[in-house]
C-alpha cells in the first residue's frame, strides 16, 4: 500500500519533468538546420511545392500551435502522424519498444548475474590472480568498441562456430531469446565492467566495517559474513551506477541494434533524425524520458529495499 | 590459585607494511583466571587492542604478518590453531564486544535476526524457539520491551542500547571469556557507568572472565580485579588492582596515575607525561620508556628491564623500581 502510494505521488511529481522535456524536444528539432519538406522532395522540388506540403504537414503554423498540437497528440495517445512512414506513430514505437526493452532488460541481468559472483571474489581476493584477469578482461571490453567487440563475436560464435545467429530479431520467445543474447552479452560487457569496478569496492569498504567483525565473532563462517552481513551493505552504490547506466543504455542500443539488425527504438531514432521526422523524434524523445523516469523509480524502491533507513516518503 | 583460563606467553604481533615492520606487541605474557576481570591499560597504540584481538583472532581486515608466543586456552594454543576450529571457538567459548556500539550492529539486519545468528549457529537454543531466546536474552541484558524491539533495526537504538544488544549478541552462548575493547569509550558518561554496572552483574551470573580494555585507569578502579599496564607493545606492570593504585612501582603507571584529578584530599596540579609514544617501526633501545621518564639514567637505554616481583602477585619492569616504589 505503501508503496502504491509512493509510485503514485512520484509519477505525478515527474509530470513537470516529462513537461519540460517535451519543450526541449520540440525547440531543438526547430533549431536543427534542415527541413522535412525540403528532404522529402529532394533538389527537384520547387519552392511552391516546398511551400505546399508544409501546409500539408503544419509547419507553416506559428510554433506555439504547432507545439500545443503536439501536446494535444501524446495527451491522446497517438502520438501523431509520422511524416516519413505516413502512418499513425503509437503503434510503430510500441512495435520497436519490445525488442528494446527486452535487449536492455536481457542486458541488465546478464550484467547483474557477472557482477555479483565477480565482485565478491575479486574483493575477497584481492591482488590475486583472478582479481587481475576481471580487470584485464573488463577494461578491455569497456576500452574496446561495441560495433567491433559485436562484429569479433559474431565471426567468433555465429559463423565459426555457429551457436548463434548473425542477426535479426526471430520469431516467437524462445528464437527471439536467442538472438538477443550475443547483442545483450556485449551490452552487459561493458555495464559489468563498470558495475564490477563499483561493487568490488564497496565490498573491500564493508569488509573493514565493525559489524563484519561482530558478524565474526558470533563465529560464523566467512561464507555467511559475506552473503549475510557483507552483500547487502555494499549494495546501494552499484545500483546507483546501474541505473545511470542502464538509463544511458536505453537511449545508446543504436550501434548494436544496426550491428545485428534488431528492429528496435535506437535505430528508428537515427533514421527518423536524418528524415527530419519531427513528430516522431519528439514522440521518442518522450518514451525515452519516460522509461528512464522509469528507471529512476525503481532504482529508489531498489535502495528501500536494500536499506531499512530509507523509506518511502 | 586456580588455573588459569587464558594463558599468553611471550606474545609477539608483526605486522608488515610499505616496506616496514611494525611490532605492535612484543612479548606479553599474562594469564587470565576464570571469573575474574583482568583490566588492560593504556594510551592509544601501545598494542592492547592487538592483544586483545589476537585472542579471538579478528584484526579488523590488516591482519598481522606474524604472531609468535603462544596462547593456551582450555589445553589449546590459539596462536596455531586452524582458521576452521577458530570458527567453532568464536561466540561460543570467547566472545567480543567493540568500541564503537554505533558501528558494530548490521545496519541492514533487525536486532532480533543479529541475536539469533550466534545461537543457531553454536545450536545453544535449549528448545526455544529463536525468537524466545532473544527475548530472554534481551532481558537480561536490560533492554525494555524486548518483543517489539527484535523487529527493529539498529538506527532506531541509542548507543546504550545498542551496546547492550551487543553485550546480549556476545553473552548468547555463555562464553567462558568475554573480551570487551573499550566497551564504554563511545558511550557519554551516565550510560557508560551503566554498562560497566551490567557487565558486573552478568559476570557474577555466569561466572564468564573479562578482559577489559580500556585507556581510563577510574574505570579499572571500578571494574577490574587484576590488571596490566601496557606501553610500546610491551607489560609495564601488573598487579591487582588495589595494589597497583596503592603501590603503583613503574614510572609510567605513576606518570599515569599522576594525570589522573583527584577527588579526594588536596590537588596537585595533574603532570602530563612529556613526550609522545615510540614508533613501534624503530623502538628506542633499552626501557622503551626511558626518553620520557623522570627517573631515567644511562643504563636504561641499554638494558631492557625485566617483569620482577615488587611484591607477591606484583611485576614491574623498571630497572629501579626498588628506588621509586
Amino acid at each position: 500500500m505503501k508503496i502504491v502510494f509512493f509510485c503514485l505521488s512520484r509519477i505525478i511529481q515527474l509530470l513537470p519533468v516529462l513537461l519540460g522535456i517535451t519543450v526541449v524536444a520540440f525547440l531543438l528539432l526547430r533549431v536543427m538546420p534542415g527541413d522535412p519538406a525540403t528532404l522529402m522532395l529532394g533538389s527537384r522540388g520547387t519552392p511552391e511545392d516546398i511551400a505546399k506540403l508544409n501546409e500539408q504537414l503544419g509547419l507553416n503554423q506559428p510554433l506555439w500551435h504547432q507545439y500545443l498540437r503536439f501536446i494535444g497528440d501524446l495527451v491522446q495517445g497517438s502520438f501523431g502522424r509520422s511524416i516519413a512512414y505516413k502512418a499513425d506513430i503509437g503503434p510503430l514505437i510500441l512495435e520497436r519498444l519490445w525488442p528494446s526493452l527486452a535487449l536492455v532488460g536481457l542486458s541488465t541481468i546478464m550484467a547483474v548475474v557477472m557482477t555479483v559472483p565477480l565482485a565478491m571474489l575479486t574483493a575477497v581476493r584481492r591482488g590475486g590472480v583472478i582479481d587481475q584477469i576481471v580487470r584485464v578482461v573488463f577494461v578491455m571490453a569497456m576500452s574496446m568498441p561495441a560495433f567491433w567487440l559485436g562484429v569479433l563475436l559474431v565471426l567468433l560464435l555465429a559463423i565459426y562456430v555457429p551457436l548463434f545467429p548473425v542477426s535479426g530479431y526471430g520469431e516467437g520467445f524462445w528464437d527471439r531469446l536467442h538472438h538477443l543474447i550475443l547483442p545483450a552479452f556485449i551490452i552487459a560487457l561493458g555495464t559489468a565492467a563498470l558495475t564490477i569496478r563499483s561493487l568490488r569496492s564497496s565490498i573491500i569498504a564493508v569488509l573493514g566495517a565493525d559489524y563484519v567483525d561482530t558478524a565474526r565473532a558470533k563465529g560464523l563462517v566467512e561464507r555467511d559474513v559475506l552473503w549475510r552481513h557483507v552483500f547487502r551493505n555494499s549494495l546501494t552504490s552499484t545500483i546507483s551506477v546501474l541505473a545511470v547506466h542502464t538509463s544511458w543504455v536505453i537511449g545508446g542500443t543504436v550501434v548494436i541494434e544496426t550491428v545485428f539488425g534488431i528492429p528496435g527504438l535506437g535505430s528508428l531514432l537515427v533514421s527518423s533524425i536524418s528524415a527530419r521526422d519531427y513528430p516522431m523524434v519528439q514522440a521518442l524523445t518522450v518514451t525515452f524520458a519516460t522509461l528512464v523516469v522509469i528507471i529512476n523509480l525503481l532504482t529508489d524502491l531498489a535502495y528501500a529495499l536494500v536499506d531499512p533507513r530509507v523509506t518511502l516518503s | 590459585m586456580s588455573a588459569p583460563l587464558l594463558s599468553v606467553r611471550d606474545l609477539k604481533v608483526t605486522f608488515a607494511g610499505r616496506g616496514r615492520t611494525v611490532t605492535a606487541v612484543d612479548g606479553v605474557s599474562f594469564d587470565i583466571r576464570p571469573g575474574e576481570i583482568f583490566g588492560l591499560v593504556g594510551e592509544s597504540g601501545c598494542g592492547k587492542s592487538v592483544t586483545c584481538r589476537s585472542l579471538i583472532r579478528l584484526f579488523g581486515g590488516a591482519a598481522p604478518s606474524r604472531m609468535e608466543g603462544s596462547i593456551t586456552f582450555e589445553g589449546r594454543d590459539l596462536v596455531t590453531l586452524r582458521n576452521s576450529d577458530f570458527v567453532d571457538i568464536r561466540g561460543s567459548r570467547i566472545a567480543m564486544i567493540f568500541q564503537d556500539p554505533m558501528t558494530a550492529l548490521n545496519p541492514t539486519m533487525r536486532i532480533g535476526r543479529q541475536i539469533q545468528e550466534g545461537l543457531i549457529r553454536h545450536g545453544r537454543l535449549a528448545g526455544r524457539t529463536p525468537r524466545q531466546a532473544a527475548v530472554d536474552l534481551l532481558k537480561s541484558v536490560g533492554v525494555t520491551a524486548p518483543e517489539r524491539r527484535l523487529d527493529a533495526y539498529p538506527h532506531a537504538f541509542s548507543g546504550g542500547m545498542r551496546q547492550r544488544v551487543l553485550i546480549a549478541i556476545a553473552l548468547a552462548c555463555r562464553p567462558k571469556l568475554l573480551i570487551a575493547d573499550e566497551p564504554t569509550t563511545a558511550l557519554d558518561v551516565t550510560v557508560q557507568d551503566q554498562i560497566l554496572k551490567l557487565i558486573l552483574k552478568l559476570r557474577a551470573e555466569t561466572g564468564m572472565a573479562v578482559l577489559f580494555v580500556t585507556h581510563d585507569l577510574g574505570v579499572v578502579a571500578q571494574t577490574c580485579d587484576r590488571v596490566a599496564v601496557m606501553y610500546a607493545g610491551r607489560i609495564a606492570e601488573t598487579a591487582d588492582t588495589a595494589q597497583l593504585f596503592a603501590k603503583p612501582s613503574h614510572p609510567y603507571t605513576r606518570a599515569l596515575l599522576g594525570a589522573l584529578p583527584a577527588l579526594h584530599g588536596k590537588q596537585d596540579r595533574l603532570e602530563p607525561i612529556g613526550g609522545a609514544p615510540p614508533d613501534l617501526s624503530a623502538p628506542p633501545p633499552g626501557c622503551r620508556f626511558h626518553p620520557r621518564c623522570r627517573f631515567a639514567v644511562g643504563q636504561c637505554a641499554r638494558e631492557e628491564p625485566p617483569l620482577l616481583d615488587v611484591e607477591p602477585g606484583h611485576l614491574s619492569a623498571c630497572l629501579r623500581m626498588k628506588e621509586i616504589a
